[in-house]
């Protein structure tokens, strides 16, 4: 029996701060699970799949107990931002095969507050064989973006400006979110102007840094009917993994192209039937190598394809329409935040930032490194 | 007598499976590995070939000369070694031998870093065990 249209996102909350010095983690993912749930119309006691990541080694366990969880399904994925997309696909063929019936995702970090420099501090440190061969050079977390970038210019004759657009647009979107941390417009100019952090990577190439939290509940499309809120259903998901290989790797053969015709595959439905995306924005290039390599565009093209309005709002195929990590918020691993806006867009709950008679999402989430390894988890809901 | 600078960035762990290949750059010499059986060229160095999990493994000398595949000039990193030396440049070197791998590319101006641009092996004694591979624009 298939997995797929068999699981529904049921509860969906994102945690409103931005800036939290005076809460912990762990209480921004409380919040976040009261949110949830109370979104949901199910109580704490209703959930035994519990689904986290950006914890410590084992630290499923602290939070499990810090929320006093006595699940009997676990999930603590560990691929990067993207794990959060993983974890409802994991909990879709869990909750299919009967091995739980209300799985709990939540995320919460205070990288804001902590003064975390996720992008430009963690050059280096070695943990793993590959890092002994890379750690030493100095890759920065948006480095290792860079280089994609870098290469896609080279290659394809994509420009700093095709790049700014991008930026530009997920402005303009969080301009229509109120919880959005940066929400004055740039301009294309703004962009280019700013400082380069890692070349061709401009400061407003790059995610922003907040505090943040979030929190899904997903149950099977049975249950889901008895509850509050429209559900929104798992069509398909699948992952991938990109990595140094044997040294060959060809850095613009991102994971997408993977997991994204077999998710589109899966939910049996094609490019055209996508009515928004929501797509992991850490930086500019990792929206436009991933749309190009889901296949909305042709290899090479994702610059023009990003440009002209085509991924604003009111456009061909809108994209983060909550202004996204480059704009929103982006506390270290957003990969929550995709599923959370594909749900509230698909209820119809996206107020003045609502895509048009939104009927089916695609969310995908990035994950570590995209220049040395990386995951891509592509996943598409449909309104029940 | 000058004191010698205590070097801040992190170093590789010389493991097992990765000694041959420090040992050699301690020596100047800069090697890959290729799989005796199925013949693949690999890096980075590891017991088993990622291609066809033999064990049979012999150590290659490269040539030392290549080309920047990729590159991106860093002008920030807070980490401790690398902030002192903004800005730097992080590249990815294709060497003449097929394999790809992460270095530094020193010894000219980074605006005249360009992907595609000859280089050769530059070899940087760190600390008294370890030697990193680095390139500057070929001769």
């Amino acid at each position: 029996m298939s997995v797929w249209g068999r699981t529904a996102v049921v509860g969906a909350y994102e945690h409103p701060t931005r800036f939290a010095p005076d809460k912990t983690a762990f209480q921004l993912h409380a919040e976040s699970a009261r949110g949830a749930l109370e979104d949901a119309g199910l109580a704490k006691e209703d959930v035994d799949g519990f689904f986290t990541s950006g914890v410590g080694p084992i630290g499923v366990l602290s939070l499990a107990g810090h929320l006093n969880l006595r699940p009997s399904y676990v999930d603590s994925q560990a691929i990067g931002g993207s794990s959060f997309v993983s974890h409802c696909l994991h909990a879709a063929a869990a909750i299919a095969a009967g091995l739980c019936n209300v799985a709990l995702v939540t995320y919460g970090s205070t990288a804001a507050s902590e003064r975390f420099a996720i992008g430009t501090g963690t050059g280096g440190f070695v943990l793993e064989p590959p890092d002994n061969f890379e750690a030493p050079f100095g890759p920065t977390i948006v480095g290792s973006y860079a280089l994609v970038a870098q290469r896609h210019m080279h290659e394809h004759g994509t420009t700093s400006e095709q790049l700014a657009e991008i930026a530009v647009t997920m402005r303009r979107h969080a301009s229509l979110n109120p919880q959005a941390k940066y929400r004055d417009p740039i301009t294309v100019e703004d962009v280019l102007a700013s400082r380069i952090i890692s070349s061709p990577l401009h400061l407003l190439d790059c995610c922003v840094i907040s505090d943040g939290g979030g929190a899904l509940v997903l149950t099977s499309v049975e249950r889901a009917r008895d509850l509050r809120k429209r559900p929104v259903v798992i069509l398909g998901a699948a992952e991938a993994l990109r990595h140094a290989e044997i040294g060959t790797r060809d850095l613009l053969d991102i994971a997408a192209r993977q997991s994204g015709p077999l998710a589109l595959a899966r939910a049996g439905v094609t490019h055209a039937d996508v009515d928004l995306a929501m797509i992991y924005d850490s930086y500019t290039i990792t929206v436009l190598a991933t749309l190009e390599a889901l296949g909305f565009c042709a290899p090479g093209e994702g610059g023009s394809f990003c440009a002209g309005g085509r991924i604003g709002l009111g456009g061909a195929l809108p994209v983060n329409p909550d202004g996204g990590g480059l704009s929103s918020n982006h506390p270290g691993m957003r990969g929550i935040f995709l599923v959370i806006e594909a749900t509230r867009q698909l209820r119809g709950e996206g107020g003045p930032r609502q895509v048009k008679d939104a009927k089916l999402a695609l969310v995908h989430g990035t994950g570590g490194m995209l220049g040395q390894r990386h995951s891509g988890v592509t996943m598409i809901l449909g309104r029940a | 007598m000058a004191e010698s600078k205590p070097y801040k960035k992190p170093l590789p762990r010389v493991d097992e499976e990765s000694r041959g290949y420090w040992e050699a750059l301690a020596r100047h010499q800069l090697y890959f590995q290729r799989c005796r059986d199925c013949g693949t060229k690999r890096f980075y160095p590891r017991a088993l070939c990622p291609r066809c999990l033999s064990s049979s493994t012999e150590w290659v000398r490269a040539s030392g000369r290549g080309a920047v595949y990729s590159f991106t000039v860093t002008h920030q990193n807070q980490a401790p070694g690398f902030r002192e030396e903004l800005p730097y440049v992080l590249a990815i070197v294709e060497l003449d031998e097929g394999v790809r791998i992460m270095t530094n590319v020193v010894g000219c101006a980074p605006d005249a870093i360009r992907i595609g641009m000859r280089v050769e092996v530059v070899f940087d004694d760190v600390t008294a065990e370890i030697t990193l591979p680095k390139f500057r624009p070929a001769a």
